[in-house]
Formats: C-alpha cells, structure tokens, sequence
C-alpha cells in the first residue's frame, strides 16, 4: 500500500504538536493544560455556563481550534480519529465550569458518546452539572438517532458558543442548542481518500472513477458509490437528498455551509456554490450567509460537504454574534 | 498446581498480551478498514503500549491490582470507543480477581461481570457485531464445569472467544462506526471481536502465530493445547 507523504515529526507528537501550534495562533487568550490534549480560554468570566467541545484529532481547525470568545470555553482533542478518554475530558471540564455547569457540544460517535458519558459521571462526582447536545447531522444515515456528527459542527458550536455567553442557565443555553441540532443537516462527498497519518495509509479505497456519496470523515463506508459524474449533477443529487430530509420548504430562510474535507480547491467549490444555489432559488429557499472553508477536514480527504442550517430569528441572531478563535473569527453582524 | 495462577503468572501473561495486542496492529488495522475507520490497530496498539508501560512501571502486584493498571492505562490511552470497552473490561474484571492467585471462579465471575458493563456501557446486545459477541461465548466458557486445570479453561476460553469473532462475520453491524454499512459489513469480522481473541490467546499462551486477516485460526484446536509454561 502506498504511503501518504507528510509534513510531520515523530508520528507519535502529531496531536501534541498541532495543539501546540493553534495555541502560538492566540497565546493571549489560549493556554494548554500542561501534558493534556486540552486547550482553553486564559479569561472565562464567572458565572458563565462552560462550553466544552471536542473529538478525536486529524479534523482540524475542529475542535481543538474553535476555543475563543464566542465560541467554546475549552476543547479536548483524542488521538487521530479516537474519541479522547474520560480524564482528559473532565481536565477540560473542570478548566471551563465557572459555577453554571458545562455543556458538551460533540459528534454523535459510539466512542465520543461513551467517553464523554464517562466523564460526565466524573464530573458530577465532583460537582459540576454537565449537558449533552451531540452534532447529528449528516444524512446519510437514515435513523436520526444514529446519525454522524459532521461539518455541520461548525454551525452548532456556534450556537452554542452564543447560548453559553449569553444564557443564564445551562439548560436555557442548550435548549437553543438543541433546536440548531434539530434543524441542520450535512450530506458529503468524498473523491479521493485520506489516510491516517500515524501509518501513512489511506482510510478507505476508491476506484480511479468513483466517488462515495455520504462518506464519513473518519472514510467509514458512506452509503451509496457512483461513478464520477459532472459537478452539477452531484450537486442537484446532494440538494435533493438535503431539501427532502428535514424537509426544507419554500419560503424558508438558511445558512449554508460548504466544507472541504482537506484537498478540494476552492474553485470546485465555487462550481458547486453556483449549482447549489440555482437550486435553492428554483425551491424559493432564502440563503442568508454562506460559509465556505475548510472547517471539519479528514485529512487530505479530497471531497466536500454540504451543510444547510433553518433559521429562526435567535439562531441568526446567534450566526451573528462575534467571535474570535484561532480555527475562525468573525465581527459583529 | 495447576488450577490457580500466582501473582507472578499473571504479571508475565498480562505482560504477553500487550505485546500481542503491539504487534497485532497491522492485522487489527486491515480488519477494521473493511468496515470501519481502520484505526483500530493503531488504538489497540497504543493503549497495550501504555498497558505495558504501566505493568512495568509499577512492578509486581496482586493480580486483581494488575489487571486495574492495564484497564486504568487503556482508558485513559487507547481513545475512542476501545478505550471504554477494553479499559471497562480490565477494571471489571479488577474488581472480581481479589485474592494472591486467580482461580477459576475469578475467571467466571470476572468475565460476567465486564460483560454486563460493557454491554451497560456501550448499549450494545449480543449480535449487533461487536466485541460483546465473543465475549459471550468467552465467559460461558469460562462459567462451564468446575475443577478444571486452569491452563486448559484459559485456552477455552480463547477458542470459544474465536468462534465468537468469526461469527461477526455473518452479523449485521447495529452500532460503531461500521453501522451504516448495512449489508456491506456481511463476510468481515469485527474487529474488536478480533482483538478480545487475541487478548485471549495471548493470555492463555496460544501461540496465535502469523495468520492472514480473519478469526478462523482461532478455531476449535487450540482447545486441546496446553500453554507453554
């Protein structure tokens, strides 16, 4: 098997390193919990409710980058593609409770589910009142219960960014949450594989003219394999599945997100912005602000996702409000 | 005497099957890139690594205090969904190894007993394709007829953990990462099925040898080998 070629140390540092690196990005604001995989803010004002965010590594800038004002509070990277384990967890925790509790923003994974849960019950051993609001929203799952949590991150931390500094209360704070959760929806595609970088080796094999409809960013298995075909057709494929899931009607105003899964030029992203929004014009869907960038990557995973938020007026208003993270900043809206 | 194993045996057993799980990662790994992520050699590897490191590092112990640092290390080292489940297993089986020595009854018990917190853990039934899936069989195995030489039950306890994997080929994945393959998961093994066997195998002194991707060396004959020691 071919090995990937990368820019690296000792594979074993990759996740200390990069955490290293985001932090150079903000040191005013960010600081590393010595020998942890968690970074969080220098200042988190008292009595505000704890956001914590966090998954397995080799997704950057999410999550470890989107710790800032405005955004998460603390974040706790895994290993590359592992859900990190309870004690770093609750370090993490513990660096962003100010008395109002702490809420988990993260993909809906078998292993985050469990460690994060884990870490719950050791929080609460020690005092501090956690909630759960897990991303789930890519499509390609049918049963929402079990979907994946992908791009549609970006969104939903967010939110829950804006709710943790503005709510009183943890459950106030995720209730909005929660309702950017039911409301979001991704669907992806990938065109050629990542790999694992502490083995060089691809994640997943795809034949010289195929591309994977609903592909995972961890290269799980999607749903459905097709041969290449134009953009505009798979970008009419993508929005059909999109519209029809939640379902999104006319009239209906949106955020849209349009994510590189780490090796796809912004031109075939412009390519497919031009279609997608043909589309959302002949379905009288309003688009109130685009994202495009590559904010949930699988490594050099060539492919994007699609990512479609309903609006309400407090989740725009919650788009809206400023932030400044090493893995995004934005002004006042 | 051969139906208990002293604190020393144990040490080199926990011992060998770090290393087992070390060098198990290519195969571990291949496994999980039929139905996975294909990481799961890499976690499997790095956690046993830290096992091994935590087993010297503390030097010899009771067995019950031996098997707490191997599941301490692997949660807190393997990540993802493996980190609990094998971390869970280890400490549940911890809590029942009390005494200088494991004896049978140690064995059953502790096997019940992660069972039971592993499936509570990971919401997961015999027959959704996971490791629970040979850990069944194994800690049926391990509850069978009394008074057995404890070599041999160990080395039953591996095979009926094999026969257990190599029925995860014919299951269809209900949770992980391998769930939404559906249909397309059918003929693969699952892959933390696997690294219980081979948890097993290492800890009974089977000698599970270089074998191609695949639960079916793990068959019915290494039950009539004795171990090594």
């Amino acid at each position: 098997m071919t090995r990937v070629k990368k820019i690296l140390n000792d594979p074993a540092d990759i996740v200390s390193e990069v955490l290293d690196g985001i932090v150079r990005l903000a040191e005013d604001d960010l600081v590393r919990v010595a020998g942890a995989r968690v970074l969080h803010r220098r200042r988190i004002p008292e009595g505000k409710v704890g956001l914590v965010v966090g998954g397995g590594a080799g997704h950057e800038p999410m999550y470890s980058a989107f710790v800032g004002e405005g955004l998460a509070d603390a974040s706790v990277s895994g290993a590359v593609f592992a859900a990190p384990p309870p004690d770093q967890i609750l370090l993490a925790t513990e660096a962003a409770h100010r008395g109002r509790g702490v809420l988990y923003v993260y993909g809906n994974y078998a292993g985050d589910n469990m460690n994060f849960d884990v870490a719950a019950e050791l929080a609460a051993e020690r005092g501090i009142e956690t909630r759960t609001v897990r991303v789930a929203d890519d499509i390609a799952t049918a049963d929402p219960a079990e979907r994946r949590g992908i791009a549609g991150a970006f969104y939903q931390v967010k939110v829950a960014g804006f709710a943790c500094a503005t709510r009183d209360g943890l459950e106030d704070a995720a209730r909005l949450v929660e309702r950017c959760r039911d409301n979001l929806r991704s669907l992806g595609v990938a065109v050629r594989p990542g790999s694992l970088p502490e083995t060089g080796e691809l994640t997943f094999e795809l034949g010289e003219n195929e591309i994977e409809i609903g592909m995972g960013v961890h290269g799980e298995r999607g749903v459905e394999r097709r041969e290449l075909m134009p953009a505009d057709e798979l970008v009419e494929e993508m929005v059909r599945r999109l519209l029809a899931d939640l379902p999104f009607s006319r009239g209906d105003e949106i955020a849209v997100l349009i994510d590189n899964l780490g090796a796809t030029t912004w031109a075939e992203l412009m390519i497919v912005n031009r279609r997608m929004r043909q589309l959302l014009d002949e379905a009288g869907i309003r688009v109130r602000r685009t994202d495009v960038g590559a904010w949930m990557t699988s490594q050099e995973m060539a492919g994007f996702s699609l990512t479609f938020l309903r609006l309400d007026e407090e989740l725009a208003a919650a788009l809206d409000h400023p932030v400044r993270a090493p893995g995004f900043a934005q002004g006042g809206g | 005497m051969a139906d208990r194993l002293d604190a020393g045996d144990v040490r080199e057993r926990l011992l060998a099957v770090c290393r087992a799980l070390q060098a198990a990662r290519d195969e571990l790994s291949a496994a999980d890139r039929e139905i996975g992520d294909g990481d799961h050699g890499v976690t499997m590897a790095r956690g046993f690594a830290a096992a091994e490191e935590a087993l010297r590092a503390a030097g010899p112990g009771l067995p019950g205090a031996q098997f707490r640092a191997v599941g301490m290390a692997l949660m807190s080292h393997c990540g993802g969904a493996a980190g609990i489940v094998f971390g869970t297993l280890f400490l549940s089986m911890a809590r029942e190894i009390r005494g200088d020595a494991i004896e049978a009854g140690d064995l059953c018990r502790g096997l019940r007993a992660a069972l039971e917190a592993v499936a509570r853990r990971g919401g997961a039934k015999p027959g959704d394709k996971t490791m629970l899936d040979a850990l069944a069989p194994a800690a049926e195995a391990a509850c069978g007829e009394p008074r057995k030489d404890i070599r041999r039950l160990l080395a039953e306890i591996a095979a009926a953990a094999g026969r257990g994997a190599e029925a995860t080929r014919e299951m269809l994945p209900r949770t992980g990462k391998a769930k939404t393959l559906g249909e397309r998961a059918l003929g693969h093994p699952d892959p933390g099925a696997l690294s219980l066997t081979r948890i097993f195998e290492a800890f009974a002194g089977v000698d599970a040898g270089p074998r191609k991707q695949g639960a079916s060396a793990a068959g019915a004959t290494t039950g009539d080998r004795e171990a090594p020691r």
